[in-house]
């Protein structure tokens, strides 16, 4: 089935879907903390188009909450609160080196090839836009990841943590609209719950290494000293 | 009749383009609470400089004197190649969009020739710069360029315009990001912030004023005009093609006129938009450009994935 | 089904209770009795479930089986004898300055917390409610792992943190396509309902429960510690006061399990590939012999013990990835078992880590002669876990050999290597610290030990003679599970 012949709801999720992905490829390789809250930020704002975009479409009147609580959360408090945690511990003009950022990228490439390796098989039935949106979010989600692994900010970490919890957001908006309410809420407040228990270890760990840099943490590993 | 219908809008667009710099500026001095000087005030400093005598260095050769009219027709001539108004031009349909991505490499090339050939430091350096960032730019401009043509199975702007119409409002991934790839492109080889400042004369970021420094009277002019059809360029490539409605499809008269003020109106706005985004951002340290100009190939490349990905048949 | 909402309603009642009235003197007391509370209930619970099978509410939203209802009386049971434990040890913590009243509050009501959300993951109806509940037990975990606020402990627990909220991410999106795979055959309202689902599991899109199984796996095993996934499990063992780590390995990991079984039980269900078996015995094989490798060289006592519980777990997705009613029955066994000789071990460990003020393995001597009780505890226990007759943990093993015998024979020399090794490991460690002369100054410290003999004894019991009515609950278990009784 070609894209024209699609109705403009596939269209819509389609093209979020992909610009959802950009936004993870521009945090990966994004050193400066408050712009990567930034972006961040941009990508909630993305679902949340998304989300109210499938409700309107299916008329379905829960994914308008749960519209309205990814706004709150991830557009509004979690970037509000790490913008704040950034201007108090001064890191706004540090700009992260990030080594070997080629690298990285194309690390992220692969990842998105690997998401469409992955689900390629089971979605031999089901409408490209299951097929894509799917394989996309699932790539967001590595992407979270390889974000966490290649910086060392703790502010980093969280954000790349929240965006493991945007692709799944998707991922659940797209291919089921949505969970069941409950599930949505208790997600929702597992998340709510993570954010502020991070904006807590934000204060326990810089005020024990003295900076927010993760990789200052190696007290503990396996290696003898 | 039609061809008649191309000079005119050839000439149409050598006037306005003019007209654009002026809104241009306009939107900006609003925009950072200067005052304003008349829309028409390009046209009349491309008077004053007509009336001017060119001063010529003892050093320049014959192709200093020439560059100028080369420039100023090399751009008249890919400008003739694309829809204004009407989508349906004949002279479209001999030259497509590589075609017009070649006029404008002539034309910066002859750029280059006349800032080195006086032999001035800042001409020299202005030229390098120019080349560089124009090696990064074109691959850009052509992967954005080459996503649309493969939507629509052709190069030529008339058809694939006419495809784009024909289709109605459909919403590709491919398209956001080529239309964010051309946009990227257009600012670069535009010479705008963040990449260029085309209002200072500080040695060490010019780019484009670099080049033209050694230039005056009515050169300078044709130089100026110049790179006015070029934004101008720009602006109707990213309006019309990701934008076509309004574009006359028939000759009538209404329709034409129809097209006409739609064109303006969608120019008012693109002019408006990069007047905030010149406002807002700061120009770029020169060794960034390259990483600005590799997004944009990056956009046009994540086009063109996505236009087989996503919007493949299964 | 009424034992069951008081089961879940009583800690909530804790959490509140605890953070308001945290601060007063007899907490630790009160603890106990709220846990004593909820083991009675869920012996009442099971009693019904005795007598009348698996009971799901009304509405579908909780099911109790025989199943589960095994491991929530485990759960109470711990929960109860830790408290127990919890109480001196904490108040001692208080007493050397390790410890202020507020953070004694904030321990009490996540210690609440921390039993609801096992509860809940375990009478759940509902996989993404599991998900949830899973997710609520790290964060009601994550900061009592960093409780003493050290650089070790908030390192520890930042690590816990990312990594099992990163790891269980994985286990929402499969539970995401379980879910897609789900509404292609039910209406919306109960697609996420196991038991729904495992009575129309036979429906059920088999390539997409496969991978879908893959995901949870990898999220459910990052807080099982399976290997390679283990890594902040030691950590958040050994810098997290000791009840937390009683708790965590003889709870937490267990429940994890749990939530991996289930998911099993439907992809079992849907195709007759066995691939999820096949993807257990790996993990669970690679983390059973690694963990018994890296015990060598542990220099933290509390490390030491985190592997072997990795070691175990690890043994314990092996059986139930081979999924044999004998292979289930014996990993049931032994998780009972190892659940309860392992948080008996962490509490002698804590005692022994108060007597020589350090968990360095290299400095803890003498600890028979100091204090007897916590040094033939802490031996006994080693004696246990490492699988020596009469104890539980031998007849389980021996179980789970013969199981292995049975279906991949050739599987059973790793096994035997495994075991041997982690006794080799366990023994050199141990054996220093508790015998040998005591160091100049060390003293006995106040310690409850009622526990830690209940823990062992039940451990030597279940290892001598197994009682009838146990033997029955386990063999309806593997019936649910395998399909068929064993033997």
């Amino acid at each position: 089935m070609e894209i024209e012949n699609l109705d403009h709801y596939s269209q819509v999720i389609l093209s979020l879907a992909a610009l959802v992905t950009l936004t993870s490829f521009i945090m990966l390789a994004q050193g400066r903390l408050l712009r990567l809250v930034f972006v961040f930020a941009l990508q909630g704002f993305m679902l949340v188009s998304a989300t109210a975009i499938a409700a309107y479409s299916f008329d379905n009147p829960h994914l308008y909450i749960s519209a309205a609580i990814t706004l709150a959360l991830k557009v509004l408090f979690i970037p509000w609160m790490l913008r704040r945690h950034i201007l108090k511990l001064n890191m706004h003009r540090d700009v992260e080196a990030l080594s070997n950022k080629t690298a990285i990228m194309m690390g992220g490439a692969s990842l998105v090839v690997f998401s469409y390796y992955v689900l390629h098989p089971i979605m031999q039935n089901s409408s490209m836009i299951l097929l894509n949106a799917l394989s996309l979010s699932l790539a967001v989600i590595l992407l979270g990841m390889l974000l966490m692994i290649s910086h060392h900010q703790a502010i980093a970490h969280v954000v790349g943590f929240m965006s493991i919890e945007n692709g799944l957001f998707f991922a659940a908006t797209v291919s089921t609209n949505g969970m069941p309410m409950v599930v949505e809420l208790g997600v929702a407040f597992d998340v709510l719950v993570a954010a502020v228990l991070f904006g807590i270890f934000f204060l326990h760990i810089s005020s024990s290494i003295d900076s927010l840099d993760v990789d200052k943490m190696n007290r503990l590993n396996e290696v003898d000293q | 009749m039609s061809i008649l219908l191309a000079m005119i809008q050839t000439l149409l667009f050598i006037a306005l383009a003019p007209l654009l710099a002026g809104w241009l500026k306009g939107c900006k001095c609003h925009l950072q609470n200067r005052k304003a000087p008349s829309l028409l005030q390009p046209y009349q400093d491309l008077l004053k400089l007509t009336h001017k005598q060119p001063v010529v260095s003892k050093d320049a050769s014959w192709l200093f004197i020439i560059a100028p009219y080369i420039i100023f027709s090399a751009t008249v001539i890919a400008i003739s190649v694309i829809p204004l108004i009407a989508v349906d031009l004949p002279t479209a349909a001999s030259a497509d969009v590589i075609v017009l991505v070649g006029f404008l490499a002539f034309a910066r090339f002859f750029l280059a020739l006349a800032g080195l050939d006086v032999g001035t430091a800042f001409g020299g350096m202005g030229s390098s710069r120019e080349m560089t960032i124009s090696t990064m730019a074109e691959p850009a401009m052509l992967m954005a360029v080459f996503t649309l043509t493969m939507t629509a199975s052709t190069t030529n702007l008339s058809l694939a315009i006419g495809h784009v119409l024909a289709e109605g409002l459909e919403l590709r991934p491919s398209f956001i990001f080529a239309l964010f790839a051309l946009i990227l492109v257009a600012v670069a080889e535009t010479g705008r912030i963040p990449v260029d400042n085309p209002a200072t004369h500080l040695e060490l970021t010019m780019i484009h004023e670099a080049m033209i420094l050694e230039y005056s009277g009515r050169h300078l002019a044709l130089i100026e005009w110049a790179s006015q059809l070029k934004l101008m360029l720009y602006g109707v490539l990213i309006a019309n093609i990701f934008f076509p409605w309004g574009i006359a499809q028939t000759l009538s008269l209404p329709a034409l006129g129809y097209g006409l003020l739609a064109i303006l109106g969608k120019l008012a706005i693109l002019a408006l938009v990069l007047a905030i985004s010149e406002t807002l951002l700061a120009k770029m340290r020169l060794f960034r450009v390259q990483e600005f100009l590799s997004f944009a190939y990056l956009l046009g490349l994540l086009g063109m994935l996505s236009h087989i990905i996503l919007e493949a048949a299964r | 089904m009424i034992p069951a909402y008081l089961l879940l309603l009583l800690p909530l009642l804790g959490i509140v209770y605890f953070g308001l009235l945290g601060h007063k003197e007899d907490v630790g007391r009160q603890n106990i009795r709220f846990n004593g509370v909820t083991l009675f209930l869920s012996l009442w619970l099971a009693v019904n479930v005795f007598n009348s099978g698996s009971l799901i509410s009304a509405g579908d939203y909780f099911i109790v089986d025989s199943f589960n209802v095994y491991l929530i009386v485990l759960t109470a049971f711990v929960g109860f004898t830790t408290s127990i434990f919890s109480a001196p040890y904490m108040a001692h913590e208080q007493e050397i300055g390790k410890l202020t009243v507020n953070r004694l509050r904030l321990y009490y009501s996540m210690y609440q917390g921390f039993m609801f959300a096992m509860y809940l993951v375990l009478t759940t109806n509902n996989m993404g409610i599991m998900w949830v509940a899973m997710e609520a037990a790290t964060l009601a975990t994550v900061l009592l792992v960093s409780l003493y606020r050290t650089p070790e402990s908030i390192e520890a627990a930042w690590k816990y943190f990312i990594l099992c909220g990163v790891g269980i991410a994985q286990a929402l999106f499969g539970t995401i396509l379980l879910y897609y795979a789900a509404i292609q055959i039910s209406d919306v309202d109960n697609a996420l309902t196991w038991s729904v689902l495992y009575e129309n599991a036979k429906l059920l899109d088999p390539e997409i429960l496969e991978i879908a199984f893959v995901f949870m796996l990898i999220g459910y095993g990052t807080k099982i510690g399976l290997v390679p996934l283990h890594n902040w499990l030691p950590d958040a063992h050994s810098e997290g006061p000791t009840p937390m780590s009683a708790v965590l390995s003889g709870l937490l990991l267990n429940d994890a399990l749990y939530a991996v079984v289930r998911n099993k039980m439907l992809v079992d269900g849907a195709t007759d590939s066995h691939i999820a078996g096949y993807l257990m015995m790996g993990f669970g094989l690679l983390s059973f012999l690694v963990a018994a490798f890296f015990l060598h060289r542990q220099k933290d006592i509390k490390r030491l013990f985190s592997y072997s519980s990795i070691e175990h777990m690890g043994l314990m997705t092996f059986a139930f990835g081979i999924g044999t009613p004998f292979a289930t029955f014996a990993a049931l066994l032994h998780m009972t078992v190892h659940s309860l000789t392992k948080s008996a071990i962490f509490v002698t460990v804590g005692h022994a880590a108060q007597i020589s003020g350090t968990q360095s393995i290299e400095k803890i001597r003498g600890l028979i002669k100091t204090q007897p009780q916590v040094g033939w505890g802490l031996l006994i226990g080693t004696l246990a876990i490492a699988g020596f007759p009469p104890f539980g943990v031998f007849a389980s093993e021996f179980l789970v050999l013969l199981a292995t015998m049975q279906s991949y024979p050739w599987l059973t020399p790793f096994l035997l290597l495994g075991i041997g090794i982690a006794c080799a490991g366990l023994f050199r460690n141990v054996q220093p610290m508790v015998y040998g002369e005591k160091p100049e100054g060390q003293q006995a410290v106040q310690a409850n030990l009622w526990p830690v003999m209940i823990h062992l004894a039940i451990v030597l019991w279940l290892g001598l003679a197994m009682p009838d009515f146990l033997a029955d609950w386990f063999t309806q278990a593997t019936i649910l599970i395998s399909g068929s009784a064993p033997l």
